[in-house]
């Protein structure tokens, strides 16, 4: 279980603190897939990447398994369970997709077993298994290989940002499937995602609106999602759409 | 054949992945001395008699084999200037593996100049591997400066890998070539230097013939205190298609200067060049990290990747 204590976190803008996430507490238990929401600016990715450990917060703690890790590294936190999929995956010249998948599963592992991994997102493992993962990869095969990687983790807890963002509509329904297939497959383990999408919020155990850095709402999805859906609070697309398609 | 103590059986595997005494042709150098000779029906070996070094003749048509030319040197303060010439025939098709391994225990500099010339024949292929290695603990420096001259036929194709990636202290490594019409020439090239080693690399490449078509890529790393130049100049007198390119990733106080140059004296001359210089990129680690490793063991994956 993963429980944020009254965490504040601020950037510098032009010599100014700049408030982007203002005190917020919120537990994730065991088993939960959680998927936080909200207009762009509001402090979901900034959210994500406190809880892996990749920015650290101005005041308040972070609690793993009842554990205090608000000063354990990226590292200290992958190898405790907590897993991170980027929203913009990273390239590397000369490392192989093998590779990445291999050193994700911090094992040694069959060239069998990695190609599961890719299957599972929909990619033909053998065409890119000996793949760089370099610029000769789309940002649609990236993110899957992204995902994929994040699946070799088997870990307690996967957090993703915007899986959604890259992938193609076909793509989209397998996405929804591999977040299905994780939860029954890791007995206990817990998603938290970032998204903006309907029908990702529409498997969502609980939903997190958050909104200039705070929680906006919070609560079961048939709780929370009827008041968001068709409204202008979760995505600014719609707002578009509400106006004739007119953007302000 | 002489036999090799440990060292030397080490430093062979390290520059030539040779176990044991290589399938096909091959002479070891061990020291100063020939360790072992052997010439095949098709690949004829012979010193030189003028100079230190070897003539190697390979037979027009000759396909599938290849020669093994290795150097190792254990001995301190040793200094030796080898000229080997390679003679390939028309439509060969042949792997040629070189290399020098260097074990320094002493006080004084181990030098070893390799001089390399290639006379390619036409429409024949080659596949040549230069691996550079060094080690020792002494205070006396591992030193090669290797002189590579091709000269390259009509629709001949030559690929090149050149490797250094451990305990050389110092290297100029020079590489010249001269391509007929539609001849092809491939370097890739890998280094990476430490401590306070220098390593330069200067290229020239002419195309002289319509037709002909160069690559030239380097992927270097800069540690510690080091220093790398990385001089690329290709030179289009045809109409011909060159492209050279210096991918480095710098660490720690580690310098490198990348000059590449283009000459283009024919307006069908297609010549590019890139050139990149910079630190581990911070989010390559950070991702490596979540996946469970250290800082330090996401620079060596990432350094492994790009070297490979």
């Amino acid at each position: 279980m993963l429980e944020l204590r009254h965490i504040s976190f601020n950037v510098d803008q032009e010599g100014q603190d700049k408030e982007i996430i203002r005190d917020i507490s919120l537990t994730l238990p065991d088993g939960q897939l959680t998927v936080v929401t909200g207009p762009n600016g509001g402090g979901k990715s900034t959210l994500a990447r406190l809880i892996a450990g990749i920015e650290k917060p101005a005041s308040g703690q972070v609690l793993w398994n009842g554990q205090d890790i608000t000063d354990w590294s990226v590292t200290d936190r992958a190898r405790a369970g907590i897993s991170f999929a980027f929203q913009q995956p990273v390239r590397f010249k000369g490392i192989q997709v093998f590779d990445l998948i291999r050193l994700a599963s911090g094992k040694s592992l069959s060239v069998a077993d990695a190609c599961q991994y890719l299957s599972r997102v929909g990619l033909c493992a053998r065409d890119y298994i000996d793949r760089e993962v370099n610029a000769s990869l789309s940002g649609g095969e990236l993110k899957r290989i992204e995902i994929a990687t994040v699946l070799a983790r088997n870990a307690a807890l996967t957090i993703f940002d915007e899986p959604e963002a890259g992938i193609d509509l076909w793509s989209f329904q397998n996405l929804i499937e591999v977040f299905e297939q994780m939860r029954a497959d890791i007995a206990g383990s817990s998603i938290l995602i970032i998204s903006h999408q309907e029908r990702i919020l529409s498997i969502a155990d609980e939903v997190v609106v958050l909104k200039d850095g705070r929680v906006a709402a919070q609560g079961a999805r048939d709780t929370v999602l009827p008041g968001l859906i068709g409204t202008v609070s979760a995505v600014p697309d719609c707002r578009v759409a509400e106006t004739g398609g007119n953007r302000a | 054949m002489i036999k090799l103590d440990e060292i030397q059986k080490r430093l062979l595997r390290e520059v030539a992945d040779l176990h044991q005494v290589p399938e096909g042709a091959y002479n070891i150098r061990s020291n100063g001395q020939s360790a072992g000779r052997q010439s095949t029906a098709n690949i004829e070996i012979t010193p030189k008699t003028d100079v230190s070094g070897l003539e190697i003749r390979i037979k027009p048509g000759t396909k599938r084999e290849s020669v093994h030319i290795p150097v190792v040197m254990t001995e301190s303060g040793l200094t030796e200037v080898v000229y080997n010439d390679f003679y390939i025939g028309d439509d060969a098709d042949v792997t040629i593996v070189a290399g020098c391994g260097i074990d320094n225990c002493g006080n004084q500099d181990s030098q070893h100049d390799g001089i390399h010339r290639f006379f390619v024949g036409k429409n024949a292929h080659i596949r040549y591997v230069e691996k550079h290695y060094g080690s020792g603990d002494g205070k006396g420096k591992r030193i090669l400066n290797p002189v590579t001259e091709v000269y390259q036929e009509a629709g001949s194709s030559v690929e090149m890998e050149m490797v250094q990636i451990k305990g050389v202290d110092d290297t100029v490594r020079t590489t010249k070539a001269t391509l007929k019409e539609d001849a092809r020439l491939v370097v890739r090239e890998r280094l990476m230097t430490h401590g306070e080693q220098r390593a330069v690399s200067v290229y020239e490449v002419s195309m002289n013939g319509a037709g002909a078509s160069a690559d030239v890529v380097s992927r270097s790393v800069a540690r510690d205190s080091s220093y790398q130049k990385f001089d690329a100049k290709l030179v289009g007198n045809a109409a011909c298609n060159g492209h050279t390119e210096c991918d480095s990733i710098i660490m720690d106080h580690g310098r490198i200067l990348a000059v590449p140059g283009l000459e283009a004296n024919h307006v069908d001359a297609a010549l590019v060049h890139e050139a990149a210089i910079g630190k581990i990129a911070g989010d390559q680690i950070i991702k490596l990290m979540t996946l469970g490793l250290t800082e330090q063991e996401a620079e060596e994956q990432i350094v492994n990747g790009f070297l490979k």
